[in-house]
This record gives C-alpha cells, sequence and structure tokens, in this order.
C-alpha cells in the first residue's frame, strides 16, 4: 500500500462529509427518519398509501443537488471505468444486497454508525471488506 | 404548516443537502471511490475523511434526535430498533460491497449521477432498481420477524 497523495483532498472530503451527516441529521430530526438511500429507493418499490410522498421528494432533492451545483457554475469530476456489462452485474450486486443487508453506506455507514449500532457496525465493516477485496482482484488478481 | 407538507418540503431539502455533500466530498465520483478501495495500489484516503466528517456530525446531532418523542413537526420517529446480527445481515452486505467495488457506486452517489445523463449512469441505476424490486419478488417473502 501506498498513498496517492496527489489524489488525496482532505479538504472538500471533511466538509462535504460534514453536509451529508447534517443531511442526516436535519432529516431525522424534523422528518423523524433514517436518511437511507437504498431503503428510501427500495420503497418506492412497494407502494403503501401515504408513504410514497416524502421519499419521491428525498430522491428529487438527490437528483436536484447537481442540477443546483452545475447553476451555480460548479463542476464535479466524474468518470466510471466499468464497463456496460460490469455495471450491470454491480448494479444487481448493489440492489440485491442493499435491500438484503437492510441498508448502504449512507443508512449503516453514516447513520448507523453516528447512532452507535453494533448490527450497522458489523454491515459496514462487511461491505468495506468486500469493497477491498473487490476492487484487489479486480485491478491487481486478474490479468 | 401541515405536517404532510412540511415533511415533503423537509425531505426534498434533506435530499437536496445529502446530495450537495456527495458532490463536495468526492463520493460522486465512482473513479475517486474505487481508488479510495483501492488499499493495495495508489490509495486514496479521502472517502475515509468524507465517512469521519459524516459520523462525527452524525454522533452529536442523533444523540439529540434519537431522544425525541416525536419529530419537529409531530411526525412519528421511525428510528429502527433493529438489533439482530445473523447471516442475511452479512451476505446482503457483502453483496453489495462487491457491486460498489465492480463499479465505484453506491445507491446515494448513483442517483446524484443520473443528473450527468451519462448513459452509465442510468445503466448502473436501472439494474440497481431492477435487482431492488428482485427483493421485493422472493426476498421481502422471507423476511425475518
Amino acid at each position: 500500500m501506498h498513498i496517492d497523495w496527489t489524489a488525496f483532498t482532505p479538504g472538500p472530503a471533511l466538509a462535504g462529509g460534514m453536509m451529508i451527516g447534517l443531511a442526516a441529521v436535519f432529516f431525522a430530526t424534523v422528518v423523524g427518519r433514517v436518511a437511507g438511500v437504498s431503503g428510501i429507493a427500495g420503497g418506492l418499490l412497494r407502494p403503501r398509501r401515504g408513504d410514497l410522498g416524502w421519499r419521491v421528494a428525498f430522491i428529487s432533492g438527490l437528483i436536484g443537488a447537481p442540477l443546483l451545483y452545475r447553476l451555480a457554475g460548479r463542476r464535479w469530476p466524474f468518470e466510471i471505468d466499468a464497463s456496460g456489462a460490469t455495471l450491470v452485474v454491480a448494479g444487481l450486486l448493489v440492489g440485491l444486497g442493499t435491500r438484503f443487508g437492510s441498508g448502504c453506506t449512507s443508512g449503516h455507514g453514516v447513520c448507523g454508525l453516528a447512532r452507535r449500532s453494533p448490527r450497522s457496525l458489523v454491515a459496514t465493516l462487511a461491505f468495506m471488506a468486500a469493497g477491498f477485496a473487490t476492487v484487489l482482484v479486480v485491478r491487481h488478481l486478474l490479468p | 404548516m401541515n405536517a404532510r407538507i412540511g415533511e415533503k418540503i423537509a425531505s426534498f431539502a434533506a435530499g437536496l443537502l445529502f446530495g450537495a455533500g456527495l458532490l463536495v466530498s468526492g463520493m460522486a465520483n465512482p473513479a475517486k471511490v474505487v481508488g479510495f478501495l483501492d488499499i493495495f495500489g495508489a490509495w486514496d484516503p479521502s472517502l475515509a475523511l468524507v465517512m469521519g466528517g459524516a459520523v462525527g456530525v452524525g454522533l452529536v446531532g442523533f444523540a439529540f434526535a434519537s431522544r425525541r418523542a416525536t419529530s419537529a413537526l409531530g411526525l412519528p420517529m421511525y428510528l429502527s430498533a433493529n438489533q439482530r446480527i445473523d447471516r442475511r445481515l452479512v451476505l446482503g452486505a457483502a453483496v453489495f460491497g462487491v457491486g460498489w467495488g465492480l463499479a465505484g457506486f453506491c445507491p446515494g452517489p448513483a442517483l446524484v449521477s443520473l443528473a450527468t445523463g451519462s448513459p452509465k449512469a442510468i445503466l448502473f441505476v436501472g439494474s440497481m432498481l431492477a435487482g431492488m424490486a428482485l427483493f421485493e419478488l422472493w426476498g421481502a417473502r422471507r423476511r425475518p420477524g
């Protein structure tokens, strides 16, 4: 392992992270819910009366954020290295895994850890370990 | 204000701030996410700080939010009290981690990326929703509890 200092962006990373934490705390305090993106999106596929509006609103905010960002004249680096076929497989795994595991980076990794949930700690360690292992295999072990 | 309208406005605002945080932090760039997961290569530790910043703010904020009987809008609190640690949790999270490592996308940044109009982002989100729909078909029926 060696650190890629040219890619390291500690300032924006910490500031953006704090914005994410603030959004999650605001959401919990005002709406009373966990800002877990996989759970919010997944719930759209199981529509129940009175349970759709806030989900659509949160996801509209997520999708609207970059539009606002661009209106403010800002750009962000965006690069996908994976092929189309890899993205299909990856998308299926992310969709299935987050629903079976009841959460993703936001629900378990941010909200769960912030709520000191041992369950979320276990889930976060599991998906981080799997992510590290997958990149190791794809980048360094496969020919 | 009507709590149901307030709920939608607050949810939109939360999504907007959350999405802005993802953009500012660099998490909305799959190549940077893979750079963070590449601990055996040229490692970019930035995303550890994203998580640190988010959890740091969250630890303080949730200490107060968790004590509330109702939300600030008077809505019921739906903060899960589930503490079950089982195979389903660990395997589900691990499967998610594999997909995350393959693409560099987790659900939040994937949805944010739709705004780029990138065909690859749309392909990923479509597949992710298909995976979630598969769960509704045969996973939800075997939900414990």
